[in-house]
């Protein structure tokens, strides 16, 4: 019997110490106290006959560790660390690369799955049919360096771009539905990237709340401003200045009221400023839109006559432009003598309102082209029947679907792709793209730097303090040109599958690159200001790109019908025929029923409606539910004011004590756990962490 | 004891799980890390028994981590469990250091350190001695970044209008946890990575 209270005794302890170490993630105490009532739990829980808890623990630890093991984390942490020194704010830009980057990975796993794997393996091969065939006129130079840069010959007949794809419906013994599977595809891929941007998005959202308080400004400004993530003393004595520059504009605005002298001249300076930039956006527009027109002069004359400036003036214009405009832009701004801030989000707003108009020029262009072919299209379609004639001598069969007579898959006359040439374009764009931002990189960061440091003993003037010094770590901009990089991307990767890929290649480099620029070239910027207090600022542009980057796409699925003769949507007269065909096909009668039903507009205009309306009553009840929020802070301010109020120090000393206390009381029922012990397990920790080392060296 | 020292390293480190640490890998790899940095900080001599011995404040300066800032010194002596009150660390105390500056460490755990860090004397309040100091350590060393003695007393008078809600000239724990559990920038600011 007295074993029994022993046991009860023990029992009492241990689950006293377990609703202890329930709590013990929040407290502050020293890691000894808390490693002390875990090893007290686990020693007298096997003793008392419970094991489970410790296989359910192990095998949370191992999901973990997998989970760790897929956030590519020792590459992450590298990357942390190292912009951590420039602050919290490059840090931030390198894990908006890694976002991408997971994103980008599931885009690519979506579309070489599901796209290119099945047409490369399981469809006819190269050279079978004639869209899978480099023609006789390009086969010299197909192999060519220079052709396969500009994704001609056989990089155009692969299964990289659109043109490729089979139309057959159904491939391989596992009878796998191409047109459908890459008309899904491709539906899939903004899906998906509507549903993690959005998803973010409200999780940023969950985690703001109630940022925009301002009646602790000085208090914030003194214990919450500065970064430990600075290990640099650049960064620290520059954080150090901006640190005293604030206090002093806010003694001073504190004290006297603003007397706004002169505003007239300023908002004069202001519209000067705007109209500034307009004319810069018109002109910007019209120069590519001028540069595009000259190219296509230059394609109806025959790209073999010019050099390497006219072939890819278009996009080299468009690189230059992204990179000297918002140069421009900042100039100007110096106009306008905003608060820091603001003007970051009107630069940031200008450079997105010239991307923006930059890449619809683009695409405007690109739809003039597109109907050069289709009208080139009619021609070929006339010709082919002339050919085909041709081939039988006269004997013009009824059913022309079928040439008996055995051709060269080279020679059949080939209608132009205009799916292909989109898909080129994009590539080439991006390509360009991308060179344009490693070779900046490379001359205005490190080619810079190294003439900064070597130069400065046999100059005049001081170049590390003057002009040009080194460069600083653009962080809205790089984010903006990521941003745009991935719109491109969703524009483009319906027609060139390879694009996702060729991205995901291009994030890998960039990782790198601006990591070793950041820490080699760079230096911290002066102010650092972030563009809003939330990262949803990004998110939100993330998401208007998305959306302005599939209208494009989905206007030409829609409206303009498929080539005849390239892409798994020949034959067709509009691309999403292939749903419609499947439905007929692949589903019982009834399911097609239901869905001509279901498309009738008189039951989709009230469908539409109800959502219209579901969305203004879901609108009005967040309004309510923001406005109690706020009502009920405010209570809650008031109430933890009288609650610091009413209770003394003394006591907040005392509630402190109480747990120690009570622990003594334990410790005293227990073996007293030797510091050996502790030292015994850090020796073998050691001996674990030395061969993890070498294991991961 | 014996029966301690032949355990499976998996379920040693789990204990470490309820310390704010999460990622096995990660927790493999930051101790190791941090094992690492320990050791290049002591002598020699001591290297073998990093249970027990103290890195003193001096060579703590050094990482890089906390070279550059302001409070390096106060967080040596707050994270210290030296009974000569020297700011020398073990090597539990370090890690009680990067678990309390981790991503993973609540807002009542940094609010405290922070408020222990913030009280230069050590009396459980800040009063405006302190606060002093802490305005000078953020205005950096340099003689044309200080506050003037107006501007500082201003300052000082603004803050404890905010903050000091008992109105008894300092800002004791409760009022300073209150003001910085309103703040959106306090926890991404209060972290170091190793």
């Amino acid at each position: 019997r007295r074993r029994r209270k022993v046991l009860e005794k023990l029992k009492e302890a241990v689950d006293e110490r377990k609703k202890l170490i329930a709590t013990l993630r929040g407290k502050p105490w020293p890691m000894r106290k808390k490693l002390e009532s875990q090893v007290f739990v686990e020693k007298y829980e096997g003793a008392l006959g419970k094991g489970r808890g410790r296989r359910l623990y192990a095998y949370k630890v191992m999901m973990r560790k997998v989970r760790a093991l897929a956030y590519f984390y020792a590459f992450f942490i590298l990357c942390l660390k190292y912009s951590g020194h420039f602050g919290s704010s490059v840090a931030s830009y390198f894990l908006f690369l890694r976002w991408m980057y997971g994103i980008n990975m599931i885009l690519f796993s979506l579309t070489f799955g599901l796209v290119m794997v099945p047409e490369a393996l399981m469809a006819r091969p190269y050279g079978s049919i004639p869209r899978k065939t480099v023609p006789r006129e390009e086969q010299a130079n197909a192999m060519d360096f220079a052709v396969l840069w500009d994704f001609g010959g056989y990089a155009k007949y692969s299964v990289l771009f659109y043109g490729y794809y089979n139309n057959q419906r159904a491939i391989g013994w596992l009878k796998f539905r191409m047109p459908l599977s890459y008309f899904l595809v491709g539906v899939g891929t903004v899906a998906y990237s509507y549903m993690v941007v959005i998803r973010t998005m409200a999780r940023n959202a969950k985690e703001d709340g109630g940022g925009d308080d301002t009646s602790f400004n000085f208090s914030w400004k003194i214990f919450t401003s500065w970064d430990y993530l600075i290990g640099n003393t650049e960064t620290a004595d520059n954080k150090f200045a901006s640190i005293t520059t604030s206090f002093k504009e806010a003694i001073v605005e504190e004290q006297e009221s603003r007397k706004d002298d002169n505003i007239h001249l300023t908002r004069f300076l202001r519209v000067l400023a705007n109209f500034l930039v307009l004319c810069c956006l018109a002109g910007s527009g019209y120069l590519i839109y001028f540069v595009v027109r000259r190219s296509q002069k230059f394609a109806l004359e025959g790209l073999d006559n010019y050099g390497w400036w006219e072939r890819n003036e278009v996009n080299m214009v468009m690189s230059l432009l992204g990179m000297f405009c918002p140069m421009l832009f900042d100039v100007i701004s110096t106009l306008e003598n905003y608060h820091p801030r603001i003007a970051l989000q009107w630069q940031l707003g200008r450079i997105f309102a010239l991307f923006l108009g930059n890449l619809y020029t683009f695409i405007i262009a690109l739809m003039d082209q597109i109907n050069l072919k289709r009208a080139e299209e009619e021609k070929v379609k006339f010709n082919m029947t002339i050919w085909q004639a041709n081939l039988y001598n006269g004997t013009l069969p009824e059913n022309s679907t079928a040439i008996p007579i055995m051709v060269d898959p080279a020679d059949v006359p080939r209608g132009p792709c205009w799916e292909t040439m989109v898909g080129q374009e994009f590539v080439r764009l991006i390509i360009s793209d991308t060179m344009t931002t490693y070779i900046t990189l490379l001359i205005g960061d490190f080619l810079r730097a190294v003439l900064v440091r070597f130069l400065n003993h046999c100059w005049c003037w001081d170049l590390e303090y003057g002009f040009p010094s080194y460069s600083e770590f653009d962080v809205s901009g790089n984010v903006l040109g990521l941003i745009f990089n991935q719109g491109m991307i969703w524009m483009g990767a319906f027609y060139a599958p390879c694009l996702p890929a060729l991205n995901l290649l291009r994030l890998h480099v960039s990782m790198y690159l601006q990591c070793w620029a950041v820490m080699c070239c760079n230096v911290p910027q002066e102010r650092v200001f972030k563009a809003s207090g939330s990262n949803n600022f990004y998110m939100a542009m993330l998401l208007v790109i998305l959306f302005l980057s599939t209208l494009p796409a989905i206007y030409t699925i829609v409206s303009i019908p498929p080539s005849f003769d390239c892409g798994p949507f020949s034959g067709k007269s509009r691309m999403f025929d292939v749903i419609q065909e499947t439905l007929e096909t692949d589903f019982p009668a009834w399911f097609g029923k239901v869905f001509s039903y279901a498309s009738n507009p008189g039951l989709v205009l009230p469908f539409l409606l109800l959502m219209v309306l579901a969305i203004y009553y879901l609108h009005s009840t967040s309004k309510t539910y923001k406005h109690a929020n706020l009502e009920l802070k405010k209570k809650l301010q008031a109430l933890r004011e009288k609650t610091v109020l009413s209770s003394d120090t003394a006591r907040n000393k005392m509630s402190l004590q109480t747990p120690r206390e009570k622990e003594t009381e334990l410790n005293a029922e227990l073996c007293v756990i030797q510091c050996n012990t502790i030292t015994i397990r850090y020796n073998t920790i050691n001996k674990i962490s030395a061969a993890y080392n070498s294991m991961l060296i | 004891m014996g029966a301690t020292a032949s355990k499976l390293p998996k379920d040693q480190l789990s204990e470490y799980q309820v310390t704010n640490l999460t990622g096995y890998i990660y927790l493999i790899e930051l101790f190791s890390r941090a094992h690492k940095r320990f050791n290049e900080l002591l002598e020699r001599e001591d290297r073998q028994q990093i249970g027990g011995s103290r890195v003193p404040m001096n060579k703590i300066l050094t990482l890089p981590e906390l070279k550059s800032n302001p409070f390096r010194r106060r967080i040596c002596q707050v994270f210290s469990t030296s009974d000569l009150r020297d700011g020398s660390l073990s090597f539990e105390d370090f890690l009680d250091l990067l678990s309390a500056f981790s991503d993973s460490a609540t807002l009542e755990i940094k609010s405290h350190y922070a408020f222990r860090i913030f009280d230069f004397d050590d009396d459980g309040t800040l009063d405006t001695g302190d606060l002093e100091k802490l305005v000078n350590c953020l205005t950096g060393e340099m003689d044309n970044t200080r506050l003037t003695s107006e501007e500082m007393k201003q300052l000082i008078n603004n803050i404890l209008e905010e903050s000091d809600i008992d109105k008894d000239g300092t800002v004791n724990l409760s009022e300073f946890q209150h003001v910085i559990s309103r703040s959106p920038d306090f926890v991404s600011s209060f972290k170091i990575v190793l």
